[in-house]
């Protein structure tokens, strides 16, 4: 079945509603989601947005862009940055008119609390940037979003997966999708196309991400020919739950919480004087992993803990309260007495599908634009957050650039027609349908992701090497091979989740490759980015994005400039 | 430990009426229902159809019948059963396939609450004043994830004769945005829940409350939105 609507978006998260929000009023929009909307991965957002508001205390955009900048470590490109942070009270004030229920201030304005790396005054002192509502920010954001885009009647294509994108000559026109329920395939052509698919977290087997972080969005796109850019910077939170990842949001932290080593040591002091457990999460990370290595991990074990013990209960419960539970739940102990033992969990993807700050698809390191492709949050790369993310510059990333692509999107549909698509744009996607249920191959699809997500862990988490990185890319390459061979299991078409996670298997193998190749070839440290073999930051060489192109023989590498418009990059010491 | 868990299966396309299967997997005490529910469909049977999502509870994804009770399978750990679990998906709802159930009504009957804030004055430049004690006033509602688990268990719903009842999660959600201070269109809500399946089909049974994977005190809002339809009259 062929289905035209002006615009497709590509997933039901913050950027992709807030994309459908912005465009619904003058086009006919759908959203497609393999998860029902509220599903979505940005719900499990717990800490809260930035924007430089001022409700606490004193605070100025200018001090919200440098701290971005130092926190990507000098690679985010700053005129993008800009436009992000100068857009941010704008955002915070629109969302609390479509009803986001923020936590207050006694003067009945919007609370705002700390958050890692966010600074006063160029990094001389933490400052309160983070508006929050408790520690659901994420949740009540993504449930005002979809009550709006349920107000304004965006057509919804829920437990619908995408297969492949589609295009007519060199411009995208549409998506093949998986309609989960039925079993059918649709082709939805479209006048633009925006991927909102999120991040790609469960390549790795400790993450905060939920089990649709697969990075299919990404994966398509390079499939297409678009190049990624700045894989290599996979950000690990620094306190996921011991054992499972589950995050602890740096809130907690924000709110007065500190890590201690086995000797009850506030070791972030030694690792970071000003800002101390504030400081951003590579260094942080970094530092409980370098803690662990020297055996100082609680009861030599591979966590540290994180106190809350001293905050008092009616602020863990009124500030904290799902952390509090999830602590409860899963691990049986109760904050308000115990301390929490955290370790580093993968948690952001800083790079993705390149996009000018209009959300257009980069198709070079020239700025070819690619024709009716648009990307947003964190499926994409603007770049605003360079080597490392800051904490809570997520959802801000979403919200302004989700609704600039939707802007942009607006603007590009009044000047196409649709074009003429045939059944033939679903034939190649249901031949390699056909082709997985009648392979009556050996290999298990549980069983190659487990052996990706250790690898990835062992080969290409916080600490890399030439060495590892080496065995990791051709340990995958391997893994590819096996996944030639994975056979169906289940052939009946309702519900059939094993055929989305095949095909999600294939888009976290090749992202492995292209996370491993473009750390290995960046010989020196930045951000989330640590080569143990090249420690430092070389800027001489560096100072610049990779940029990873699919080719016939395999991945290849290409690098362009940062812009750089008002801070020169200096030592990053927090 | 090694743990059983008897689990309801159905594909209404293929088979007359529900069977149950029995899966045992050798499990850690700390393992969620979940995992385990994972580790069946990965490595015993591919066929087994569920949802989930986040795995902590913020999704409300994987709502089911676990012993009788509605839940989410990954707030419950392994070692909080003795051998055999049995799982079930949600009542009230249409069984698509095995522990998939139709929300598409659920979702309906949400939609119809109007659950968006209405204002009719301009905002201001900045953000709208809202004290800590009015926020908090609707503080737990909005812990709502919408797993369904609340109006699954009502009798009210369970019941073909009331069926119709919009049922305890649109009436938190209701509740949330009746009672924001922010909202300017109390007189139409209050209309639109003063009916026979509006608040007024809530018949105090507690169900719901005790349910709820927020701790959210559902059945205690929805009295107060019943009060509030009083003091209107
Ligand atoms: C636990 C946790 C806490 C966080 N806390 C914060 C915070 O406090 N502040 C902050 O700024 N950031 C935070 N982050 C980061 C932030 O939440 C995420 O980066 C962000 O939510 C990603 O949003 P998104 O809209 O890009 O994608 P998501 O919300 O992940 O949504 C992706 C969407 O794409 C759909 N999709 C994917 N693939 C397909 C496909 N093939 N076919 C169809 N649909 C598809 C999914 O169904 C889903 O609707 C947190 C992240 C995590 C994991």
């Amino acid at each position: 079945m062929i289905t035209q609507h002006d615009i497709v978006i590509v997933g039901a998260g913050l950027a992709g509603l807030r994309a459908a929000v912005e465009c619904v009023d003058q086009a006919d929009v759908a959203v497609v989601s393999k998860v029902f909307p509220t599903r979505s991965h940005s719900g499990a957002a717990q800490g809260g947005i930035t924007a430089s508001l001022g409700n606490e205390e004193e605070d100025h955009w200018e001090w919200h862009l440098f701290d971005t900048v130092k926190g990507s470590d000098y690679l985010g490109d700053q005129d993008a940055v800009e436009i992000m942070v100068r857009d941010a009270p704008r955002v915070i004030y629109e969302l609390e008119h479509m009803g986001v229920p923020f936590s207050r201030t006694p003067e009945g304005k919007i609370a705002q609390r700390n958050f890692g790396g966010h600074t006063r005054d160029y990094g001389k002192k933490p400052v309160k940037r983070a508006c929050y509502a408790a520690d659901r920010t994420g949740r009540v954001v993504l449930d005002t979003l979809y009550d709006q885009c349920l107000r304004h009647q965006v057509k919804f294509y829920s437990e619908n997966y995408v297969l492949s994108l589609v295009f007519d000559g060199k411009r995208c026109a549409g998506v093949v999708t998986y309609d989960l329920a039925t079993g059918e395939l649709h082709l939805l052509q479209a006048k633009a196309v925006l991927l909102a698919t999120g991040g790609c977290g469960r390549i790795y087997k400790t993450t905060s991400n939920g089990f649709a972080s697969t990075g299919d969005g990404i994966h398509l796109a390079y499939q297409s020919g678009i190049p990624l850019e700045d894989m290599e910077f996979i950000q690990f939170h620094p306190t996921g739950l011991y054992p499972l990842g589950i995050l602890v949001s740096e809130a907690a932290r924000g709110e007065g919480g500190f890590l201690r080593n086995r000797l009850g040591e506030r070791f972030m002091e030694r690792y970071a004087p000003m800002v101390k457990d504030l400081a951003a999460r590579d260094v942080v990370s970094r530092a409980i992993l370098t803690e662990i290595r020297e055996g100082k991990g609680i009861s030599g074990r591979g966590y540290v803990h994180l106190d809350l013990t001293h905050l008092g209960e009616e602020k863990i419960q009124e500030r904290l309260w799902e952390i509090a539970s999830f602590v409860r739940i899963y691990l049986g102990i109760d904050p308000v007495y115990d301390p929490i033992p955290v370790q580093p969990t993968c948690h952001y993807v800083m790079g993705g599908i390149p996009t000018d700050v209009d959300g257009r698809v980069l198709m070079d390191e020239k700025g070819t634009i690619a024709q009716g492709l648009f990307a947003a949050g964190e499926c994409a790369c603007v770049s605003v957050h360079g080597a490392n993310r800051l904490g809570c510059n997520s959802l801000l990333d979403l919200l302004v650039f989700g609704r600039r692509s939707g802007l942009a999107m607006k603007q590009a549909i009044s000047k196409v027609e649709h074009g003429t698509l045939t059944k033939d744009s679903l034939r190649a996607t249901e031949e390699k349908i056909k082709k997985f249920f009648n392979v009556r191959g050996k290999e298990k699809i549980g069983e190659i992701r487990q052996r990706i997500q250790l690898l990835m862990m062992e080969k290409g988490s916080v600490f890399r090497n030439e060495e590892g990185l080496k065995k990791g890319i051709e340990e995958i390459r391997s893994l590819m091979e096996h996944y030639k061979n994975i056979g169906a299991v289940d052939k009946r078409k309702a519900f059939n989740f094993e055929l989305m996670e095949a095909m999600e298997l294939g888009h976290q193998l090749s992202l492995s490759e292209v996370i491993l190749f473009s750390a290995l070839h960046r010989r020196e440290s930045r951000g989330a980015h640590y080569r143990e073999d090249f420690p430092v930051r070389a800027d001489r060489y560096f100072l610049k994005h990779t940029l990873v192109f699919q080719t016939p023989k395999g991945p290849d590498i290409r690098y362009k400039p940062v812009k750089i418009t008002r801070f020169q990059p200096e030592a990053r010491v927090y | 430990m090694l743990i059983k868990l008897k689990v309801f299966r159905f594909d209404p396309e293929k088979e007359e009426k529900p069977t149950y299967q029995t899966f045992e997997i050798e499990a850690d005490p700390m393992d969620r229902l979940l995992d385990c529910l994972n580790r069946i469909h990965w490595e015993q049977d591919p066929t087994l159809s569920f949802r989930m999502s986040c795995g902590h509870g913020v999704c409300g994804s994987d709502g089911m019948r676990i012993n009788g009770i509605c839940g989410l399978a990954c707030q419950k750990l392994v070692k909080s059963f003795k051998e055999e679990v049995l799982i079930e998906p949600l009542p009230v709802f249409k069984v698509v396939k095995d522990l998939v159930v139709d929300l598409g009504p659920f979702f309906e009957k949400y939609n119809s609450i109007k659950p968006y804030l209405t204002t009719k004055t301009s905002p201001p430049d900045q953000e709208r004043k809202q004290s800590p004690e009015e926020h908090k006033i609707f503080e737990e509602a909005i812990r709502c994830i919408l797993c369904a688990c609340c109006t699954a268990s009502c009798p009210v719903n369970q019941n073909k004769e009331t069926e119709g009842y919009v049922g305890p999660a649109a009436l938190v959600r209701a509740f949330r945005y009746l009672f924001d201070s922010r909202d300017e269109a109390s007189e139409e809500r209050v209309a639109l829940l003063d009916q026979k399946d509006g608040a007024g089909g809530c018949q105090t049974l507690w169900k719901c409350t005790e349910v709820c994977p927020k701790e959210i005190p559902v059945t205690k809002q929805i009295g107060r939105i019943k009060k509030r339809i009083y003091d209107a009259r």
